[in-house]
């Protein structure tokens, strides 16, 4: 029988431990001093905010993900996450960057030699390099084997030449190094075609051809990236060739929660705005949120925003605890908390009426930025589909 | 240089979630813990020293129950270099003066230049067990200090002592014990890494046994005080909270100051 809630032994965090709560509040510190001053006008902008990424550099919560030998923090998933979520309850913008720095990482943890990981890590982790992951195509978006950027050995055996080009890339155009997945080997299965490179930046042949404008999410910049006869040394590939599509699809089961972090994030700060203003706006006499019709409103999303944070929380202890279905978990938490970020921001603006739909409130940008985490990383139905052959197996 | 900071888990006072037991003593165990405020300080204080001077350690020194190491993490966070608990089941109940005995028995297994405490602590604010340990071990003792400069070369310690009306300069030979307040100037907030940094840092457990102290003279037997009798402090009237802009606020507040004939 299939396990319907945890095959791991471990016992899950029903509480955080002191040190969790202690990265929780110190990265809360920072991103209410700090971070959520900058959200109005990273989004009016839509400029990368870099001196954002510094600060999170300079307090060492972009070395959260990697290994204390690395210069890293050795955090775990769950901390990693823990992070995220209090960035983005006060910018998406800026959770996204320790997520999308995770994210482009987890490959080479993932599938990277020793050496490829002594190579790029230090630097990764101290902040000094950003790190993009570049798999989706213009048409290969859920459809991830069907992607056509090619990666030929050269004669020279030495060097892989990479032509074709890849869209939707969060940070693509900010990042110093690109995880490239590349098609080596067309007959081979679907599964077996793809391998995956590190580009480093800048390198000839490579170009962002274009910048997108987004709904939300405005100051991270999504570029199309075009490759030339771009030269990638052998020593680059991550794994063997055709492993591809394998490490994108475990890179997933790990990267997942941490968008589910930044829904999370997303919703509590939109909750919190919300509860502030209908403690404060009167109308007939009496605070709004004493209005039955209100406050039920905001229970609803105070109830919905705790259980998304729960299902996440323990996914992240079930996929640090080597859950065989970490897939699974990595889906189910980001389907809940993408969905409920989208619910519980609209009601925030729904609480806020008129107030709530203009921009002197950040509840309508809050509402724009939720909208990215029921669509990437997977779009919601392609979480639906994981669960699904999760529990049915799969057919024939 | 080595500095022992006493350090004391307590209640949290933002938490409200404060328990009595049935015998009126507080229930530390159902208890929400945190650093004693005041010890924050004089830790502060000690981490600077230390990163002044550029070598040396900072030892906490807890007596506690055994759950106080998730409470001294955060202290290691901070910057202390470890950690000595003195925990053992026969100390449940212990008065301030078991708490002193106690201490002054674990200092006696550690090499240190000075002491640091807090003035008091914010559930038992008797502010009686730091110059109890002094008394016991012997040492000087330097209360209410607002500055500390240790002079290494001469083994000596000068504080500022606050008082009614300004501030006297002490001055003691090494080891001493001194005890602050928050003039000593804010606790910094752990960083990331002293956060994980903590994780591998190192804290003893001392059992009576271990400092040589026979569990009858602490606890609830060795205790020279009794509790006879609690109660809840009357309940505040409702408070009114002005929201106004500062100057019509200040306006305000004078208003209801004299309705109420206290200006």
């Amino acid at each position: 029988m299939r396990p319907v809630t945890s095959a791991t032994r471990a016992p899950g965090p029903f509480r955080l431990t002191e040190e969790q709560a202690m990265l929780r509040d110190a990265v809360r510190v920072l991103a209410d001093e700090q971070v959520a001053p900058r959200a109005a006008d990273i989004d009016r902008t839509g400029e990368f905010p870099d001196d954002l990424r510094r600060l999170l550099a300079s307090h060492d919560v972009l070395a959260l993900p990697f290994p204390v030998e690395h210069g890293g923090l050795g955090g775990e998933l769950l901390t990693v996450c823990l992070a995220v979520e209090q960035l983005s309850r006060a910018c998406a913008t800026t959770g996204l960057i320790l997520a999308v720095q995770e994210l482009g990482s987890l490959p080479i943890t993932l599938a990277g030699s020793p050496e490829q990981q002594a190579r790029w890590f230090p630097k990764l982790a101290s902040g000094e390099h950003l790190i993009a992951f570049a798999l989706t195509e213009a048409e290969a978006g859920s459809d991830v084997a069907a992607a056509r950027t090619t990666a030929r050995l050269d004669a020279d055996g030495e060097t892989y030449v990479i032509d074709g080009g890849k869209r939707f890339i969060s940070q693509g155009s900010v990042a110093d190094l690109v995880v490239v997945f590349a098609v080596t080997d067309p007959a081979a299965p679907r599964h077996r075609r793809l391998s995956a490179f590190v580009v480093e930046i800048p390198s000839d042949g490579f170009a962002v051809t274009r910048l997108e404008h987004k709904m939300g999410i405005r100051g991270s910049p999504t570029a199309e990236l075009a490759f030339t006869n771009l030269r990638v040394p052998a020593a680059n590939r991550l794994g063997a060739e055709g492993d591809g599509w394998d490490i994108a699809m475990r890179t997933f089961e790990r990267s997942r929660p941490a968008i589910a972090a930044q829904a999370v994030g997303i919703a509590q700060g939109a909750l919190e705005v919300a509860t502030a203003y209908a403690r404060d706006r009167t109308q007939f006499g009496q605070r709004i949120g004493d209005f039955q019709m209100v406050g039920a409103m905001l229970a609803d999303m105070d109830a919905a925003t705790e259980a998304a944070r729960r299902l996440l929380y323990t996914a992240c202890s079930e996929i640090d605890a080597g859950a065989p279905d970490a897939g699974r978990w990595s889906a189910m938490c980001k389907l809940v908390a993408g969905d409920t970020a989208m619910r519980v921001t609209t009601d925030a603006v729904q609480v806020l009426g008129g107030y709530g739909y203009i921009d002197e409130f950040p509840v309508e940008r809050m509402m724009r930025d939720a909208k990215i985490t029921q669509l990437y990383e997977g779009t919601q139905q392609i979480q639906r589909l994981v669960i699904a052959r999760a529990l049915l197996g799969k057919s024939g | 240089m080595r500095i022992v900071v006493l350090t004391k888990p307590v209640p949290d006072p933002a938490s409200g979630g404060e328990r009595l037991g049935p015998d009126g003593r507080l229930d530390r165990a159902n208890s929400p813990a945190v650093v004693n405020g005041n010890d924050e300080y004089v830790l502060e204080k000690a981490l600077k020293l230390i990163e002044a001077a550029g070598e040396g350690e900072v030892i906490l020194l807890t007596m506690a129950p055994a759950t106080a190491p998730e409470t001294m993490r955060k202290a290691l966070a901070m910057g202390a270099t470890r950690g000595v608990l003195v925990s053992d089941p026969a100390l449940a109940g212990s008065d301030t003066v078991a708490t002193a005995r106690v201490l002054a028995a674990a200092l006696s297994t550690l090499s240190f230049d000075l002491v640091f405490a807090g003035v008091d602590t914010s559930d038992g604010t008797a502010g009686v067990v730091a110059p109890g340990v002094a008394a016991l071990a012997g040492l000087p003792f330097l209360s209410y200090a607002a500055t500390i400069e240790p002079d290494a070369a001469a083994q000596t310690v000068r504080v500022r002592r606050i008082t009614a009306d300004g501030f006297e300069v002490l001055e003691a030979p090494m080891p001493a014990i001194i005890s602050g307040t928050q003039a000593l100037g804010e606790p910094r907030y752990p960083s990331l890494k002293g956060i994980m940094a903590a994780r591998s840092k190192e804290i003893t457990t001392l059992s009576l046994a271990d400092i040589g102290i026979e569990p009858s003279a602490v606890g609830v037997d060795g205790a020279t005080t009794k509790v006879t009798d609690w109660r809840a402090p009357a309940p505040r009237g409702a408070t009114e909270v002005v929201r106004e802009a500062p100057d019509e606020a200040a306006k305000r507040i004078v208003t209801l100051l004299a309705e109420r004939r206290i200006i």
